[in-house]
């Protein structure tokens, strides 16, 4: 993957830097095992999968945001608060499905893929997946099953990148034996 | 004012952690079964009282008293549940099971990678912090007994 470097003064955007090239050395090397797009996508979410069920107990320490309502109230959470939070950016929550159990999260600016160029010969990688997962994996861990994934990626020449996610079902908890 | 000891259980069930610090009686049951009937007992009182409540948006259970010790609960959207036994003359501390979570449970458990989410927490470092973290409380004496 290509990377132009400009470096700035400011000591955050170091880190910043590293952050980008830290998941992009990671990515590389996931390309490097696996054959396959694919399964690179799949690794990308599982991996997502493990530092979501995590990234949601910090999320609910530092935030203290309680239960939400309805998924409208769950999507401008995850937008407004916990993307802020993890990542610095606020996606646009839109395209809201009649049903109201799915909807579009916009991003412009994607830390991630800062000065990244997919390679030739891998246009179905999705680079950001791990996103997918993260947010697959937080969600189930407050009772919600969903489905998240790519519908647009900048890196694939898109104007915008764009993930979807679709609720699917309330998770309920496992009652103890012999109670009702 | 003393804390007599606190559990630390996930959703589904499971006791990831226990400590006692002036625990004057046993239960007179295995630990297992102790840990059981403790989740049992908590999954029922929530029921018992979000059904039962007179008023809307009611927090759901907080404590309860006997005349002899509080019971504090505090849980997580995502399931985790703390409860600490304390003496009567504590007041309300869900900041402090709060700040229990965030700053020791999130940050020493959650956020060490050789702990398996579910498990029993094993680690040293956790235990000495949550200990420090009881004992710094100013509702905890320790009392000699």
């Amino acid at each position: 993957m290509a990377r132009q470097a400009a470096r700035g003064p400011d000591p955050r955007k170091v880190s910043n830097e590293l952050f980008t090239l830290t998941y992009g050395a990671m990515v590389a090397q996931l390309v490097k095992d696996y054959e396959h797009d694919d399964e690179v996508n799949k690794q990308l979410d599982k991996m997502g999968y493990n530092i979501g069920v995590r990234l949601i107990e910090d999320f609910l320490a530092r935030s203290g945001v309680g239960r939400c309502n309805d998924l409208r109230e769950t999507a401008d959470v995850i937008s407004r608060v916990a993307f802020k939070m993890f990542l610095g950016i606020t996606p646009v929550v839109t395209n809201w499905s009649p049903a109201g159990d799915e909807f579009s999260l916009l991003l412009e600016n994607n830390p991630l893929t800062e000065f990244v160029e997919l390679p030739d010969g891998h246009s179905q990688l999705n680079y950001s997946n791990i996103l997918c997962g993260a947010l697959r994996g937080a969600l189930e861990m407050v009772q919600l099953d969903v489905t998240v994934w790519f519908v647009q990626d900048q890196l694939k020449g898109d104007s915008i990148s764009e993930i979807r996610l679709k609720f699917n079902k309330r998770l309920e908890d496992a009652v103890p034996a012999g109670e009702d | 004012m003393t804390v007599f000891n606190l559990y630390i259980f996930d959703r589904n069930g499971n006791c990831l952690y226990y400590a006692e610090w002036n625990r004057r009686k046993q239960s007179g049951i295995s630990q297992d079964e102790e840990f059981k009937l403790m989740f049992g007992l908590l999954f029922s009182i929530r029921s018992f009282v979000s059904r039962m409540s007179p008023t809307d948006q009611s927090e759901g259970f907080v404590s309860y008293k006997t005349n002899e010790y509080k019971l504090h609960f505090y849980e997580t959207p995502s399931g985790l549940k703390f409860v600490v036994n304390t003496d009567l003359s504590v007041g309300n501390i869900h900041d402090v099971l709060q700040q229990l979570y965030s700053q020791v449970f999130v940050e020493y458990a959650i956020k060490n990678p050789a702990y398996s989410l579910g498990q029993p927490v094993t680690s040293e470092l956790f235990k000495s912090k949550l200990d420090e973290f009881i004992r710094g409380q100013q509702f905890f004496t320790s009392k000699l007994s």
